[in-house]
């Protein structure tokens, strides 16, 4: 932090002893600290309010109307709970969040593997590691939308970089593999390209988290005379453990969000394998223009990613407590 | 042996420790750019080179994926061609090798002004506002800071199309669709809750016993704030700058819902760069290098930040 | 409630508006949108006479086909000021009549003296009548268009291939008349070297976006039979949709998917087709009328390519393409763009627009006795254009053909189901649509 002088430390010293923290109504020339707060605090608020707050509201409202939003003059009727109990009890729905969940499973379980291998090594300290962490965050500064735009070029069977890549690893045929047509592989296609995207993301944070560790923690463990195997599982998996679960959360809920990538990459197919609920809710409501279901299945994502994310944020509140 | 500047094992990891750790990293990082790597180069083939199979490693370069991207061109027949006079630039000429003549500039560089107007306009917008209301949480109390924090930031935790339902109804109404006023409001808006939340946890970090001595000396609040608060945070600000320019820069959900023409961005358009037959890949290419451009030079610039900016979000919750 | 929510943000966002509104008005220019493909280059080339004869200049918007129906729906729903004029698809017009979106075109029609009767009754019907069959015009037929095959014309005529074709099957290679012969083609071809490389059997619709595969579908589904209803107008589709017949269609464009398609073709449509068909890897290509004038100009392709209708199996049938012009009720240049449908009703305009690749509806290129041998496919246009079945041109298009597109590429591409399964629950999808809809 920037120095100061010594005078001025001890009249700081003074004014802490003197004067209560959080005075609003204090006056000090100019604007008072009430005005000064509200006209700062005001802005951020209002906009909030336009633009999340009252959408938020509107949505609710929506989702027990059967409104389309491509019939404007047409009549607007309350349908109470229908939306929901159809959206329910529908199966395409459970598909969609079961091709969701299997894909932020999978993907958040390599991420962090291998985000928090690299991070580990980049914490080696190696000579040039700087340089080497900077060019691994490229891929985290793509726009998503064009990413699966280009993987699915790199996917492409006869002309694609991928399958010649692993025939060349592997000596399996070129051609007699699809990534992204077949039933199988298709989930995997994803799952691959979120990884290659978001690696560096976990691996920033992990890297935060080691950092974080203090030195003599090591130290002691050394007199100890414990090995780096132990080390490694007593202190620096437990020390690092909320920034990785804090990765994980981050990512899960990027990952439940995702539209942009998977809509490029397979545009749900093949059929609907890989349709994630994002896509889903996107045919509904700006293809079928069903707005008032559409709106119900939005509040159904935000319910269920809020109330996950709130059990999962009080786990990691009681492993930051240990 | 610690010193100052030994790694955070307890002992300075051994040199062939380092050597391994060095060696995978730099092999993840090569395996990481091959991808992009081939789009660069698919970018300097030729439109049938770059779907010719197997896949071309070598080829001869050309800037015909550059020049797609930025003309129109249209077939003519090989008289008409050959009436016109010589070619005006080396676009014209390549344009007219393939029986085609450039007729006009594409829609790719409005479209980046476009990202550029709207990324930018909006992190300048949500980092201001953002610290005005982070300093507010921060040194004032306002009732149910916290719960109104963390509501506002979980509702980053919608889909975009979900928070774009009732956008689009709305911006319909005020005749904000597809306007660039409409969507930097819009990223603003997204973009103000993370940082707001990450800029207090900065602030909080700045002892408040500096703007008290500043009170003492005669300063008022707003001069306090601008003097000695706001220095000590460009750390914070620059961290918080680089995320909200990487979210506002790569969006694709709201560009393409709420956009058509006048304020479309690249993302959306990018995929739809199609040539005679399926899309033009060197065209492509071409596009995604240059949108890649502008957020790698902010990124290397402010990496320092970057770090920072993970780390305090990461502590702060 | 909706009243509500206009009036509250009417008055919280005035200033907003007064800041965000743009000018919308031009003076004399005129924007057309439509698609990004051949035809549309051959309407700029068109339009530079009517540039010329009002002074009237012309932008145009064109949107690749993947985008096309994407981005301009949401544009007219959005109430849009984009285009003037929109050539949209013949399926858009049921929505965009009730919804108010285009012009309603009979009174100008009478003042100007433009007659319906002057355009192909098929085209009338399909591209510009809603509801269907009454006389209420909304768009004039602009461009005809049906879903034909193209194939190799110079594989089929070589003889060791013809032999070994002969040898294999018994019967002489040409361009097949039913389906059962365009799978045999196919299978002949599929993994066999030619010219040294190795080539599949044909190329077929199976996009998901927009409307590929049922395009691709429907194609070998209504030789079959396939219906949408059993009474037109009744929505009653049990045992006309999911009948026998139709099931039979779509296992043979099952079959044909599984058998004898290049690798990777999952996605495909418009652009694909073209581009595995121009870079030799099929014999046939599945592709819309509209891409043929192309493919005949094009230097390397043209001389070894050849066309045909639509194969038939029961009935002769094909998928009807095309699109009628439409004035966009949200124009501020009325005047301009109803003088530009004036002049592109023109019979010379027509017949100009015919030479430069774009198909003419007009009675007087499509009757004209030279019309057959203008161009190689000419013939075929005329006998796909007698026999062509459309999608649901209702206002609920949008959802039952996504409805369509996802029963359909899960059966055929994912591998889900049976075809009979496929169509049963495309049943029960499209019964709730029209349930909401009022029209059950």
């Amino acid at each position: 932090m920037s120095t100061t002088t010594p005078g001025m430390a001890e009249r700081a010293a003074e004014a802490a002893a003197r004067a209560t923290p959080n005075v609003i109504s204090r006056r000090v020339r100019g604007l008072s600290d009430r005005a000064i707060a509200w006209l700062f605090i005001s802005p951020t608020i209002v906009l909030l309010l336009a633009i999340n707050i009252f959408p938020l509201i509107w949505t609710i409202q929506l989702s027990f109307t059967n409104y389309r939003a491509n019939r404007p003059n047409a009549e607007v009727v309350g349908v109470g709970l229908r939306n929901y109990e159809r959206l329910l009890t529908d199966t395409d729905v459970w598909l969609a969040m079961q091709a969701t969940a299997s894909f932020v499973f999978w993907s958040i379980l390599l991420q962090t593997v291998i985000g928090f291998a690299l991070a580990y090594l980049i914490d080696r300290k190696f000579r040039g590691h700087a340089f080497w962490t900077t060019v691994i965050l490229i891929p985290m500064m793509l726009s998503p939308a064009v990413v699966g735009n280009f993987w699915r070029f790199l996917y492409q069977p006869q002309i694609g970089l991928f399958n010649y890549i692993v025939s060349f690893f592997t000596g399996v045929e070129p051609n007699s593999f699809e990534m992204l047509g077949s039933v199988n592989l298709a989930p995997w296609s994803i799952v691959i390209v979120d990884t290659w995207m978001w690696t560096p993301y976990v691996m920033l944070i992990c890297l935060a988290g080691l950092r974080s560790i203090p030195d003599y923690i090591y130290e002691a463990a050394e007199v100890d005379r414990a090995s780096p195997w132990r080390q490694f599982w007593s202190i620096t998996v437990p020390m690092a453990l909320p920034f990785i679960m804090l990765a994980v959360l981050f990512r899960g809920i990027e990952n439940f969000k995702m539209f942009d990538m998977v809509n490029l990459l397979t545009g749900g197919g093949p059929g609907s394998i890989t349709e994630v609920a994002s896509i889903t809710l996107k045919r509904q409501a700006f293809e079928a223009w069903r707005t008032g279901p559409s709106s119900a299945f939005a509040i159904i994502l935000f319910v269920a990613v809020f109330g996950l994310a709130n059990i999962y944020v009080k786990a990691l509140n009681r492993v930051k407590q240990r | 042996m610690s010193g100052l500047n030994t790694a955070h094992s307890v002992v300075e990891p051994g040199i062939w420790s380092k050597r391994i750790a060095g060696t995978l990293v730099v092999v993840y990082a090569l395996i990481t750019m091959i991808p992009l790597i081939w789009i660069f180069t698919t970018s300097l083939k030729s439109p049938p080179d770059s779907i010719s199979y197997p896949p071309k490693i070598v080829f001869t370069p050309t800037v015909e994926g550059y020049c797609n991207l930025f003309t129109t061109r249209s077939r003519q027949t090989q008289e008409y061609i050959e009436s016109l006079g010589a070619p005006d630039n080396v676009c014209d000429e390549i344009a007219r090798d393939r029986s085609m003549v450039v007729v006009g500039p594409s829609k790719y560089w409005p479209r980046f002004v476009n990202s550029l107007v709207i990324a930018f306009g909006s992190t300048f917008l949500a980092v201001f506002l953002g610290t005005l209301a982070a300093y507010g949480f921060s040194r004032f109390k306002v009732p149910l800071a916290d719960d109104l924090l963390f509501f506002i930031l979980s509702t980053r935790m919608m889909p975009p199309i979900a928070v774009a339902i009732p956008i689009y109804l709305m911006y319909r109404e005020l005749g904000l669709s597809d306007t660039e006023l409409g969507m930097i409001l819009l990223y603003t808006a997204v973009n103000v809750s993370l940082a707001v939340w990450l800029l207090k946890g900065f602030i909080d970090e700045i002892p408040r016993e500096y703007e008290e001595a500043a009170l003492i000396d005669g300063y008022t609040r707003l001069q306090a704030f601008f003097k000695v608060v706001l220095p000590q945070a460009t750390t914070g600000i620059a961290a918080t700058a680089i995320f909200c320019l990487i979210f506002a820069w790569n969006e694709y959900a709201f560009a393409v819902l709420l956009t058509s023409g006048t304020a479309q961005t690249a993302p959306p358009f990018i995929p739809t760069i199609i040539g005679e037959g399926g899309m033009d890949w060197p065209a492509v290419g071409a596009g995604t290098t240059i949108f890649l451009v502008p957020i790698l030079v902010f990124t290397i610039l402010l990496r320092k930040h970057l770090l920072r900016g993970i780390t305090f979000g990461a502590v702060r919750k | 409630m909706q009243r509500l929510n206009k009036i509250a943000l009417g008055v919280s966002a005035a200033a907003l508006v007064s800041a965000a509104s743009m000018s919308g008005a031009k003076a004399d220019e005129l924007t057309l949108c439509w698609a990004a493909w051949d035809p549309a280059n051959a309407l700029v080339e068109l339009s530079k006479d009517f540039e010329a004869q009002s002074g009237t200049k012309m932008n145009f918007e064109f949107v690749p086909w993947p985008n096309f129906a994407d981005r301009m729906l949401n544009e007219l729903n959005s109430g849009g000021k984009l285009c003037d004029l929109l050539i949209g698809d013949s399926q858009w017009i049921g929505g965009s009549a009730e919804n108010g979106y285009y012009v309603k075109l009979n009174d100008f029609f009478d003042k100007e003296g433009i007659s319906m009767n002057d355009f192909a009754p098929a085209t009338v019907y399909a591209y510009s009548t809603w509801p269907k069959g009454t006389e209420n015009y909304w768009a004039l037929p602009a461009m005809g268009d049906a879903n034909g095959w193209f194939y190799r014309k110079d594989w089929f005529e070589d003889p060791a291939i013809m032999a070994d074709y002969k040898t294999k099957t018994g019967a002489d290679l040409a361009p097949p008349k039913t389906w059962d012969e365009l799978k045999q083609i196919a299978e002949f071809f599929q993994g066999r070297e030619v010219n040294g490389q190795t080539v599949y059997g044909a190329a077929i619709f199976t996009e998901r976006a927009s409307e590929g595969i049922t395009m691709g579908a429907t194609s070998a589904m209504y030789p079959y039979g396939f219906k949408y209803e059993n009474t037109p107008g009744k929505y009653d589709m049990e045992g006309a949709v999911n009948s026998a017949d139709s099931v039979a269609g779509l296992e043979m464009y099952k079959a044909i998917y599984n058998c004898c398609t290049p690798p990777g073709y999952t996605d495909s449509y418009m652009g694909e087709g073209l581009d595995a068909f121009k870079s030799g890897q099929v014999a046939m290509m599945m592709n819309w009328f509209a891409f043929m004038p192309g493919m005949a100009k094009d230097e390397k392709v043209g001389p070894v390519t050849g066309f045909f209708v639509n194969p038939g199996q029961k009935v002769a049938a094909s998928t009807l393409g095309g699109q009628g012009i439409s004035v966009v009720a949200n124009t501020d240049n009325m005047e301009g763009a109803l003088n530009y449908i004036k002049w592109f009703a023109q019979p010379d305009v027509q017949k100009k627009w015919w030479s430069l690749g774009g198909y003419a509806c007009h009675n007087a290129v499509l009757n004209d006795p030279g019309f057959k041998d203008s161009q190689p496919f000419a013939a075929q246009f005329l006998e796909a254009m007698g026999g062509v079945q459309d999608f649901w041109q209702e206002p609920a298009y949008a959802q039952l053909l996504q409805s369509m597109q996802k029963r359909l590429h899960d059966y055929v591409v994912a591998d889900q189901g049976t075809a009979q399964e496929a169509m049963d629950k495309l049943i029960v999808d499209w019964t709730e649509i029209f349930e909401d809809e009022g029209k059950l």
